[in-house]
Formats: structure tokens, C-alpha cells, sequence
């Protein structure tokens, strides 16, 4: 066991690097460098940047040396904390990101407890009552659910209470609360919209996972152990819950790992719809104002959040399914 | 009695078949002489929403084909004086009087409170819709040069400065129906290059991997873990940002693609490996290497085949993907802009729930991204049932 979890920690660490150096590629990218937006942008505000100024930005950069100089740089300032100043906010990349990761971290975690909450009941209906006319309706509202990407969900959702009720369900508090400490309001005003991104977010990743659930359970009803156990009297209904449930169980643990990087993907762009204050539309301003620490940063986090996410469910797995054997887990 | 009427009894009478019908074969021995193709069409032809997808899926690609003779006006040609019209009916009947097809005119009113310009239908006038009438000039394809659109108002009409407009119009007053078959033709499109693109690649790395195994298959599986663990949308942003401000639309368009395939093609990988270790067992790929066949004669001539249907499978299972991405970066800004009109960009308008509050019909591209997206699901799962017909 223990030998497993340190090679899959061991595997993660090729995937950071590779996930630093795209990271650090998206800063590189767009032409002429960041001090130059950064010195513009200055001057846009009508301010000037001294000469010992401007050394000690690329002394801080390294902006006049090699680009693995420039990486290796900017990734050991990275893993130390800082990230790098944001020229758009005048702040310290590092404040803004770890304002917004939490709140992003939290969404993505109650959208899979939302996805679970529904797709298993749902998921072992349908399997029990095949071909009923429940399980066709839940089937096709599950190709909808695929079919239909996030954010245009969000988008209608927004516009329908908004013309029917007159609500704004974008953001997660009202215009009072910004920039308010969290006190007990707040909190409570979060907790009464968080679960607008929360069903939206789920929605896609329910549907995907009721039909997994379906499948899974149908291949384990007829199975002889399923028969012997209603033979020796159990109901129904315990039957079904106690043994092939349990074992149809597995994709719930082993489908986060996968299920992630799309809810980290569908947090993102939901978040920008909704205006959450979490990383997508800060995400988004950055990339469009050119901000390229911050908006490495974010994508460095989210990714770094996502692998973080995938090992803990790998883990997870080998511990809730025994027939999952450590000499039999290889290569991941 | 006449040979070919039933008996009243339960004894069984040979009926009499037909010359012709004894050729064809009964249905039985149809399967046992019917190519692999054959047997996949029969199998698809069963699943009723694979069908329904793939119709659909047809009538988008000639929409988005003859994009400019089926929209009755240029997609960037703007009225001033009609902004956020909303969607006008086509009647047929006037007062219980049947007229052919014709819309009634637009009366024109400032809100009294709120300042806004609101329309109404003017049933005083009408206007007959008419096929094949004159209109904006158009190059077909950038090739054949025409003015002709399939329906529209009179050209007297037309001169008069009004129009007809099914899906209402955006802020400029252009026309939404024409636009979003102009979009469908970018729109769909980034789906098939873009998958093409995923096939080269992912067949690539996903042969070397399957086929040789070792090495470059640990190498590979790492880069595909690698690109699977990484949220797509945030990481297409970050790229899509860094392209160069300065390039033109075409350049965008296919960076754009590229992007989207470049990220995408794990999925396609993952399949062509899985069947190439499963089949590299095969008798029949032991007895080309007997025979001393090239590598990449095993590869082309025996094993492709053997799996084609497959991948064709899961390469329009990808396609969604590659359409969704394109529309979240659009609509995002971050992938195409303006003057390229594709559903992304057409979306980009309703971003402001203002905006959308005011004018609804705004949102109707998403309607299209969202039958294209399900039509494509159906059909792949229709293809991925029939991809193996000889599975029981």
C-alpha cells in the first residue's frame, strides 16, 4: 500500500514539470515581454518608471538572460510562494490567486458531492426498473445533460430567472457584501446561492455518471451471488444495496480522477457566466489584458489542484475496492 | 383455390416464391454472403436516435454548405434603423384567408418610460416571402458570383428597406438567420478539421504506442496521462491568449484548430493503442510477419483495417468536443473574433444578461451548438454499437 501511494507520487512529479513548463510557456508566448506591458501600462497611467526601477524588475525576472535561466527563475520563486506581481492589480500575484482557489476548490468539491447525491439513487433506479418508462425519461434527460456544455446552461438559467422572477443569480453575494470580511451574513448569502454553479457545474458529470452507474449495476443483477442472496430471503430492496450496489460502487472513486479536470474546466467558464468570485473571470481578465503571471498562476494552481484531486481518488480507490491487489497495480 | 391464398387449416402449404426473390436470397443467407459494411449499415440502421443524429447532422452540413444561397441576406450587412428586431412569423392565412407564405410589416415604437425601441407586428401590411428573388451579390464558395437567395421580400420591397427576419436581428441590426448559417459553416467545420487533425496525431502516437510497446509506449502514455489531467478549458485559454494580436482571421482560424487538436487527440490515441495491442496477437498479423511483410504493410494493409470502424466511431464521438471548444473560447473572446462569424462569436453577444434580457433571440445560436453537439453523440453511438458487427 504504501508503496503504491509513493509511486503514484512519484508519477505526479513528471506531470508538475510538464505542467510548470506549459505554465511557463503561456507567460513566454505572446510577444514582447512582461516588462514592456508592464512599463506601458505604467505610462498609460501616466506614471514613470526610473531607471533603477526598471533593473531591479529585470534583475527580479531575469528578463536579460536565457530563457531556462528565466524558467528556472521564475518556477523556484513559484514553489516558494511568490508568483510574481500583477501589473493589471499593482498587487502581488500570490494575494489574488489564494483569494479566488478556495473558493473554486469548494464549488468543484460540492459539485461532485451533488453529482453523487443524484446519480446514485437515480442511477440504481434506473438499473432496477430497466426499460420502464422512468428509466427512458432519466435516459434521455442524461443525453441532455451531455449534450447541453455548462456554460450555455448557466447563460439560459441566468436569463430565465431573470425575466420570470426578476433575480440575478450571478455571483455568490450581493453588491453589499464585496470586499466584506467573513462574518456570518456572508457566509449564510453564499451558502443560499453557492447551489446555483453547484447544480449547473454537476449537471454534465450527473448525466454521464447515472448512465456509468446503470451499466455498472446491470452487469452485476444477474449475477449468481445476487440470486443466492434474494434465495436466502432477503427483500428486495436490501438485495440490491447490499452486494451489487456496493460493487457497482467503484466508478464513484475512480471516475474523480477523470471527472476533475472537467469540473475544474466547467468551473472555470460557469464561474465567468455567473461572475463567481472565484478563479474563472479573474482568470479570464488576465489572459485578456495580457497579465501573464497571473494568468500562469491560475492555470498552474487549477492543473497542480486537479493532479492533487486525481491522486487522492487513485488512492482512494485501492482502499475502498479490496479486489483491487497492490502487486496487481502497475504503472498506474 | 388459388395457390398463393392461406388455407383456412393449420396444414402448411408451400407458398410459392417469386424467381427474382430466390436469386436475392433469403434474409439468412443475405448475412452470411454480406460484406463487414453491409453488416454495419444493418446494425446502425436499428438505432432509431443514430439515424434521427445523422439526418440532422446532414441537413447542418448542407445548410452550412450553401450557406449564402440559403440566407436571404449578407451576414454583415447591418440596418440602423431595425436593432434587436424580434423574430418575425411566417403566415399563411390572413383573417382566415389562405395568402401563401407572407409576413406582416413592422411598426415601429419608442417606449414611453423606458426609452426603448420596441416592434410590432403591423397587420395592416403585408408582404409576400418570395423564392429565388434578388438580393445581396455573394461569391458562392469565393468562386461563383451571384445575387440569388432562396426566399426573401420582393426586390421592390427590399428597396424600400425592409426585410425579413426569422430569427430576429443583434445589436446592429444585422440579420440572425443568416449569420448563424454563416457560423454553422465555421462552426462545423473547426469539427472536422479539427478531428482530422486529432486523427493524424492521435493514430501516430497511438500506433507507435500500441505497436511497438517499451520505451515509446511509457513515453507516450505519460504525455497522454499528462494532457488528460489538465482542465482543457483554462489551459485552450491560456494558449489561445498568447497567439499573436496581429494575426488575420485565417491565421486564427486555423491556430485556433490546431489548438483544440493539439489538446484533443488522447482520446483517439487511447483507442488505436487498445486495438493495436489487441490485435497484434491476431493469427493473421503472425502470418503477415511469416511471410516477411514490412512493418508498415502489417500496420496499413492487416491491423488498420481490422479497426477502422472504430476509430471512425470514436473520431465523431470527438467532434462535439472540438465544436464545444471552439464555442467556449469564442464566446469566451479568446478564440475567433469578429468578422469571422462562427456560434461562439454569435454568443459572444448574449454574454451581458442585459443584453439578453432585451432580446432573447440572441441565444438561439446556442440551440444549434446544442442539436449539433447531441446530433453527433447519437451518431457515434449508433456507429460505436455497429462498430463490431460480428460481436454478438
Amino acid at each position: 500500500m504504501a508503496r503504491y501511494i509513493v509511486q503514484r507520487l512519484l508519477y505526479a512529479i513528471p506531470t508538475l514539470i510538464m505542467i510548470s513548463l506549459v505554465s511557463f510557456a503561456i507567460i513566454e508566448l505572446p510577444p514582447g515581454d512582461y516588462l514592456s506591458s508592464y512599463i506601458a501600462k505604467l505610462e498609460q497611467q501616466g506614471s514613470r518608471v526610473s531607471q533603477s526601477e526598471l533593473e531591479a524588475l529585470q534583475q527580479r525576472y531575469g528578463l536579460n538572460q536565457p530563457v531556462y535561466v528565466r524558467y528556472w527563475k521564475w518556477i523556484s520563486n513559484f514553489v516558494r510562494g511568490d508568483m510574481g506581481m500583477s501589473f493589471e492589480w499593482n498587487r502581488p500575484v500570490k494575494d489574488l490567486v489564494m483569494e479566488r482557489i478556495g473558493l473554486t476548490a469548494l464549488i468543484s468539491l460540492l459539485s461532485t458531492l451533488f453529482i453523487w447525491a443524484v446519480a446514485l439513487p437515480i442511477g440504481i433506479y434506473s438499473a432496477t426498473h430497466q426499460y420502464s418508462l422512468s428509466d427512458y425519461l432519466f435516459t434521455f434527460i442524461g443525453f441532455l445533460g451531455v449534450g447541453i456544455p455548462d456554460f450555455l446552461l448557466a447563460l439560459v438559467i441566468l436569463w430565465w430567472a431573470w425575466s420570470t422572477f426578476g433575480v440575478n443569480l450571478g455571483g455568490l453575494y450581493g453588491p453589499e457584501f464585496i470586499g466584506e470580511p467573513w462574518t456570518w451574513p456572508k457566509v449564510m448569502e453564499v451558502v443560499k446561492r453557492i447551489w446555483v454553479p453547484m447544480v449547473i457545474i454537476g449537471t454534465a458529470g450527473t448525466a454521464g455518471m447515472i448512465r456509468t452507474m446503470r451499466a455498472n449495476l446491470l452487469d452485476e443483477l444477474p449475477q449468481p451471488y445476487v440470486e443466492s442472496a434474494r434465495a436466502s430471503g432477503l427483500s428486495e430492496t436490501e438485495t440490491v444495496l447490499k452486494y451489487p450496489v456496493r460493487i457497482a460502487l467503484s466508478p464513484f472513486v475512480s471516475t474523480v480522477g477523470w471527472m476533475l479536470p472537467g469540473l475544474i474546466s466547467g468551473t472555470t467558464i460557469v464561474a465567468i457566466v455567473l461572475s463567481l468570485p472565484t478563479t474563472g473571470p479573474l482568470l479570464l481578465k488576465a489572459l485578456l489584458s495580457q497579465d501573464m503571471y497571473l494568468a500562469a498562476s491560475f492555470i498552474m494552481l487549477l492543473s497542480i489542484l486537479t493532479v492533487i484531486g486525481t491522486l487522492v481518488s487513485d488512492i482512494l480507490l485501492v482502499l475502498v475496492d479490496p479486489r483491487i491487489r497492490f502487486d496487481d497495480v502497475q504503472a498506474g | 383455390m388459388s395457390l398463393l391464398s392461406r388455407p383456412a387449416g393449420n396444414k402448411k402449404v408451400p407458398i410459392p416464391v417469386p424467381e427474382e426473390k430466390l436469386k436475392e436470397g433469403t434474409p439468412k443467407e443475405q448475412v452470411f454472403v454480406a460484406s463487414q459494411w453491409q453488416l454495419m449499415w444493418w446494425r446502425f440502421r436499428k438505432h432509431h436516435l443514430a439515424i434521427l443524429g445523422t439526418s440532422l447532422i446532414a441537413v447542418f452540413y448542407l445548410l452550412a454548405i450553401f450557406c449564402e444561397f440559403l440566407s436571404p441576406y449578407d451576414p454583415n450587412a447591418f440596418e440602423r434603423r431595425y436593432t434587436f428586431v424580434p423574430p418575425q412569423a411566417i403566415h399563411f392565412f390572413h383573417e382566415g384567408v389562405w395568402e401563401g407564405p407572407f409576413i406582416y410589416g413592422l411598426e415601429r415604437a419608442r417606449d414611453p418610460e423606458t426609452y426603448l425601441i420596441t416592434y410590432q407586428p403591423d397587420t395592416e401590411v403585408r408582404y409576400p416571402v418570395e423564392f429565388f428573388v434578388q438580393g445581396d451579390s455573394y461569391k458562392m464558395w469565393g468562386l461563383l458570383e451571384s445575387s440569388r437567395h432562396l426566399f426573401g421580400l420582393s426586390s421592390d420591397v427590399n428597396a424600400r428597406g425592409l426585410r425579413i427576419y426569422l430569427l430576429g436581428t443583434d445589436r446592429l441590426g444585422r440579420d440572425m438567420f443568416s449569420r448563424v448559417l454563416y457560423g454553422a459553416r465555421i462552426s462545423l467545420s473547426i469539427g472536422l478539421i479539427g478531428v482530422f487533425l486529432s486523427f493524424v496525431i492521435g493514430i501516430f502516437m497511438g500506433g507507435i504506442s500500441g505497436y511497438f510497446g517499451g520505451m515509446p509506449d511509457l513515453i507516450i502514455q505519460r504525455i497522454i496521462e499528462f494532457l488528460r489531467s489538465i482542465p482543457t478549458i483554462p489551459l485552450w485559454m491560456g494558449l489561445s491568449a498568447a497567439l499573436p494580436r496581429d494575426w488575420s482571421s485565417l491565421q486564427r482560424y486555423f491556430a485556433i484548430v490546431l489548438l483544440l487538436s493539439l489538446i484533443g487527440w488522447t482520446g483517439l490515441a487511447r483507442v488505436v493503442r487498445g486495438r493495436f495491442l489487441a490485435v497484434r496477437e491476431e493469427d493473421y498479423v503472425t502470418a503477415a510477419l511469416l511471410q516477411n511483410a514490412s512493418e508498415a504493410r502489417i500496420i496499413l494493409r492487416h491491423m488498420l483495417p481490422s479497426f477502422f470502424s472504430y476509430i471512425i466511431a470514436s473520431l465523431t464521438l470527438a467532434i462535439p468536443g472540438m465544436i464545444l471548444g471552439e464555442t467556449s473560447l469564442s464566446f469566451l473572446g479568446l478564440g475567433l473574433r469578429p468578422p469571422i462569424i462562427s456560434w461562439g462569436v454569435l454568443l459572444q453577444e448574449a454574454q451581458n444578461l442585459q443584453t439578453v434580457a432585451l432580446a432573447p433571440w440572441l441565444l438561439i445560436p446556442a440551440i444549434f451548438v446544442v442539436i449539433a453537439i447531441l446530433s453527433f453523440n447519437f451518431m457515434g453511438d449508433g456507429l460505436r454499437d455497429a462498430a463490431d458487427p460480428y460481436k454478438r
